[in-house]
């Protein structure tokens, strides 16, 4: 059984703007870094697949895909440990009550 | 496999080897020999100078991944300066109680951004491009919540880390279809598989928008002022500089190198967001009393005038570039080292506070009014002979209406200058801030920047040789 690009495609179009819809409206700091996992792991699918179908004789977009897993998950690790700190300071990680510097 | 092409990267060897000796120091020195530090890293930053002072020859290395051209020694000797003025800045800030035990991490995590624009700027491929980007954008978010038991400090953290992560989301998602559609990665082979389809437009527009985040160019610019207020005031300074500089220069090269056949659909683009990045920048800035708000502000508007260099896409426009981020650096670093000095001194960061300055300090308020006169380009310091080179660069590529918009706004930007000089030497105040004496590694940073406000415009020579270095493309 062979599945179409265009149904990966259609699959990864979809996480990337649920993704920014997510980043957009989420009002929870843990939301908001789920909603941009969801738009970098999209775009791994983009490469695999890009690379899988049309340009099967190399290997450029799994690897980029395999260094796009491993920055995305260094900057995870980041959020999550600066997430961790603002919990800490404010026991809370709403954004509307994150709101010390008025922008 | 050629050994001999390490040879040519050997900027980004002696960086790893000094990021390498000042962790193992920062490991086996104990506490009492961490008043060493400063003048290590200091000294270890000049040695990287000296080491990277000849520019080289180009060479395309490594299969293409890696280019080198003698333009780009010039930009990372540039950024390279930019990071010791900041140490040197960081002195009064790193012995603070709450700082005092982790500064070696300082210094670790600022290099190694360095070390990510370095291999952003000599990029050759997207992927080293993206690993650099990110190499220089995720220890900054830890660099912004570096004083993470203040809660403006780890509030900024998280804003940076969220926004650098989606616009890195967009930009990638923007290589992806580049890679869809031409089925290369390296800078060389792509222009000739760009023409410019739909979905290469669309690429283009994602990519863009990622890197105008990074830049903070009007409408991508809102994280900018909250992380510019809640940073420590020398990340701050690094972040407006060193930061934003790399990410300008990285960006013109691969729109002239990669983007060369889309050159009429990028020129449209930049031409709009640099009109309303400095446009609304300086309305901004106009309403601002805290300083680094300000100075957020203004380093947004800054940053519009920059992309006046790159939208030519010509040499003229790059060594305009160059020379303009050279000037920047010198009077923006003059700023945030005189605000800085005096927020640590005193706690204050409004421009209230600063009513008077001038009777309690006078230097610090002349070398203050220095840096924002160069800002602002009044001529004879060296902010007016920059914004010159890059009007002229932007008028020759045939964007007078441009260029003409940018002037209009130079003339507002003044005003806001002109306020805080007002400040410190016409209004009055009962209660000034109180004269204090500066540390030494202060006074040598600030002596660094007002000689470079004055000299750099002056000396034609500087131009001169930057513009000898050329395009090299």
């Amino acid at each position: 059984m062979n599945i179409p690009m265009e149904y990966y495609l259609a699959v990864s179009t979809i996480m990337m703007f649920a993704g920014i819809y997510g980043f957009l409206t989420r009002r929870n700091l843990l939301a908001m870094l789920i909603s941009v996992e969801l738009m970098l792991n999209s775009v791994d699918i983009n490469f695999a697949v890009f690379n899988r179908f049309l340009f099967p004789g190399e290997l450029e977009g799994f690897f980029f895909t395999v260094f796009a897993i491993g920055v995305s998950a260094a900057e995870t690790a980041i959020a999550i440990a600066i997430l961790i700190n603002i919990y800490r300071n404010m026991r809370n990680i709403q954004v509307e009550n994150i709101n010390e510097l008025n922008g | 496999m050629d050994y001999s092409q390490f040879l040519h990267i050997r900027s980004e060897i002696s960086l790893i080897a000094v990021i390498m000796s000042l962790l193992l120091f920062d490991l086996l020195a104990g506490a009492r020999m961490r008043k060493y530090f400063q003048p290590l890293a200091c000294l270890l930053m000049l040695l990287q100078i000296g080491i990277n002072l000849t520019p080289g020859r180009s060479a395309y290395l490594f299969g293409g991944m890696y280019v080198h051209t003698p333009m780009m020694t010039a930009v990372k000797n540039i950024l390279t300066v930019g990071t010791l003025i900041t140490f040197l800045q960081a002195n009064t800030w790193l012995k603070r109680e709450d700082t005092v035990f982790k500064q070696g991490e300082f210094y670790v995590l600022t290099l190694s951004t360095l070390l990510g624009m370095y291999f952003m700027i000599s990029a050759g491929n997207f992927m080293l491009f993206f690993i650099g980007l990110e190499t220089a954008s995720v220890p900054m978010a830890c660099l912004v919540a570096f004083d993470k038991y203040r809660h403006h400090s780890a509030e900024a953290g998280a804003k940076y880390i969220l926004t650098a992560m989606f616009s890195s989301g967009l930009l990638l998602y923007g290589l992806s279809l580049i890679y869809g559609s031409t089925g290369t990665l390296y800078f060389e082979d792509l222009p000739d598989k760009i023409t410019g389809s739909p979905l290469q437009i669309m690429a283009f527009a994602f990519f863009f928008a990622g890197m105008a985040f990074k830049i903070s160019l009007v409408p991508f610019h809102l994280w900018t002022a909250d992380v510019y207020q809640g940073a420590p005031t020398q990340v701050t300074g690094y972040l407006s500089v060193v930061s934003k500089g790399s990410a300008v220069f990285a960006l013109m090269t691969v729109l002239i190198k990669v983007f060369a056949p889309m050159i009429s659909q990028w020129q449209h683009t930049i031409y709009w967001i640099v009109i309303a990045t400095i446009t609304i920048a300086n309305l901004f800035a106009l309403r601002q009393q805290n300083l680094k708000r300000f100075l957020a502000f203004s380093s947004i508007s800054q940053a519009g005038y920059l992309m006046l260099g790159v939208i030519g896409g010509s040499a003229a426009g790059m060594t305009a570039l160059v020379y303009y981020v050279l000037v920047y650096m010198a009077a923006n670093l003059a700023a945030f080292g005189v605000i800085s000095i005096i927020e640590q001194k005193s706690g204050k960061i409004e421009t209230a506070d600063y009513n008077g300055l001038y009777r309690t300090n006078p230097r610090l308020a002349f070398i203050l009014t220095l840096a924002l006169f160069s800002l602002a380009g009044i001529p004879p310091f060296a902010g007016f002979f920059s914004k010159f080179f890059i009007f002229m660069a932007a008028f020759q590529s045939g964007f007078h209406v441009l260029v003409f918009i940018a002037l209009i706004n130079t003339v507002i930007s003044l005003y806001y200058y002109l306020l805080i000089v007002k400040a410190m030497y016409i209004n009055p105040n009962e209660t000034p801030i109180a004269p204090f004496k500066s540390d030494g590694y202060t006074l040598i940073s600030l002596v660094l920047c007002t000689g470079g406000i004055v000299a750099i415009g002056i000396v034609s020579a500087i131009y001169q040789s930057i513009h000898a270095l050329g395009y090299g493309l």
